[in-house]
């Protein structure tokens, strides 16, 4: 028997991968019915029942302060509260999602709160949206028929045989470092039968491995694709947390969280990230303590947009 | 200096010979993969005590030529077929790290930093 997890198709991964690149703004539900703190919990019945809808937020000037969810209604209508005010029997400490996340933060938040919808609020912590499972299984679709136009349109026009466009996504878990680097030397071996200038390769390279590593080093798992067109490599990187507590550090020469076995096992110079940057043209990074971090690296193979090394 | 001038070299055992033979101009010396990562240059020797698979992996990426292990640390069977794989030479060493890079620098022509 092989020791090696069946990885999952291809196709299925790069849906997963699509919806994780996603803004919660994108996706979350706009039109938002919230009630004010002197509402009731009869308002409240009547906002659910003509919308159907099972959570609404309640807010103060814009702000979220609390959410009335099913449950809290049945409680209320089990005791004949109806006419008591939202602020008794709402539940006050609401897990907020910022609408610029990546929507695999608020996937990993559904799989850590017991939640079943989250408010969505802007940079001024202000209300703009809900998000709820339905969200999610809409943009899955969506996606989903997506991919299915592009593979029919591949069909129809296959691309030229030695063509340099790839994407492909990777699945990485927690210490597996038996894995780590498959994907970057996949990749390299790509660049290479494509004619790629070595330099070039090699930067692909460094940014790939130091990702492709810091999933298995530092995550609770997740996934690397690489969009690769003409004009320059895309390389995302999504996990499932556990979030970076200060980025700064993170991006700072020297600094690193890694565990004596890790570095045992060569890694944790603190040097990863720093790196990644160093070499790409583009370079961003999103984390969210408990939701996950999201890393975007591009490399240009446009010769005239020569990287300074 | 070739690659398998290491090999002709008293201190140096080769325990992986299967390598195309190529011009080494520089090295490297480093425990840390993602320093080897980001700074060995292309077509270096490693000179490291870090005997692990992962080692190859970076060198491979990085595009370093040759490994010597020091200290006489022992080298693991995965290690070697890794190697083996990527057509990377590994050598083994029971001189320190100070020692190889100053030997390596004398058969290169000298110290690049003098």
């Amino acid at each position: 028997m092989s020791e090696e997890r069946a990885q999952p198709l291809q196709s299925s991964l790069r849906v997963q991968e699509l919806i994780y690149g996603l803004r919660i703004s994108e996706v979350m539900t706009s039109k938002v019915f919230a009630v004010s703190r002197n509402c009731t919990m009869r308002d409240v019945q009547t906002i659910m029942k003509n919308n159907s809808i099972t959570g609404v937020p309640v807010v103060d000037n814009k702000r979220v302060v609390g959410i009335v969810t099913m449950n809290d209604l049945m409680n209320a209508l089990e005791r004949g509260s109806m006419e008591e005010s939202v602020i008794q029997w709402m539940v006050g400490e609401v897990q907020t999602l910022a609408e610029d996340m990546p929507l695999s933060f608020a996937i990993s938040a559904f799989g850590k709160f017991p939640f079943r919808q989250f408010p969505v609020v802007n940079k001024k912590n202000e209300l703009t949206g809900i998000l709820t499972f339905r969200n999610i299984n809409h943009a899955l679709i969506r996606e989903l028929s997506r991919q299915l136009r592009d593979m029919e349109q591949r069909h129809e026009h296959p691309p030229e045989p030695n063509s340099l466009t790839l994407s492909k996504v990777y699945q990485l878990s927690r210490y597996d470092f038996e894995n780590g680097g498959k994907a970057s030397s996949e990749i390299k071996k790509f660049l290479k039968s494509r004619g790629v200038p070595p330099k070039v390769i090699r930067r692909v390279a460094v940014a790939s491995y130091e990702l492709e590593i810091n999933l298995v080093a530092h995550s609770n798992g997740g996934m690397l694709g690489f969009d690769i067109t003409e004009d320059r490599v895309k390389i995302s990187s999504h996990d499932r947390g556990p979030g970076i507590e200060d980025i700064e550090k993170a991006m700072t020469q020297g600094f690193s969280t890694a565990n004596e076995w890790i570095r045992s096992q060569g890694f944790g110079a603190g040097m990863g990230l720093p790196n990644v940057k160093r070499v790409s043209d583009e370079f961003a990074i999103e984390s969210a303590m408990g939701m996950g971090t999201m890393v975007k690296s591009i490399i240009s193979l446009k010769p005239e947009k020569e990287h300074e090394d | 200096m070739k690659i398998s001038e290491i090999q002709s070299l008293e201190q140096f055992t080769c325990v992986q010979d299967q390598y195309t033979d190529a011009e080494l101009t520089t090295g490297y010396t480093s425990d840390l993969l993602s320093d080897v990562m980001g700074n060995a240059d292309e077509g270096s020797v490693l000179i490291t005590i870090q005997a692990h698979k992962n080692t190859v992996a970076v060198s491979s990426l990085a595009g370093v030529a040759a490994i010597i292990i020091c200290n006489d640390r022992s080298v693991p069977d995965d290690m070697l077929a890794a190697a083996a794989d990527e057509g990377l030479a590994v050598f083994q060493t029971s001189e320190n790290q100070f020692n190889t890079s100053a030997l390596v620098a004398q058969h290169i022509g000298g110290c690049p930093a003098a």
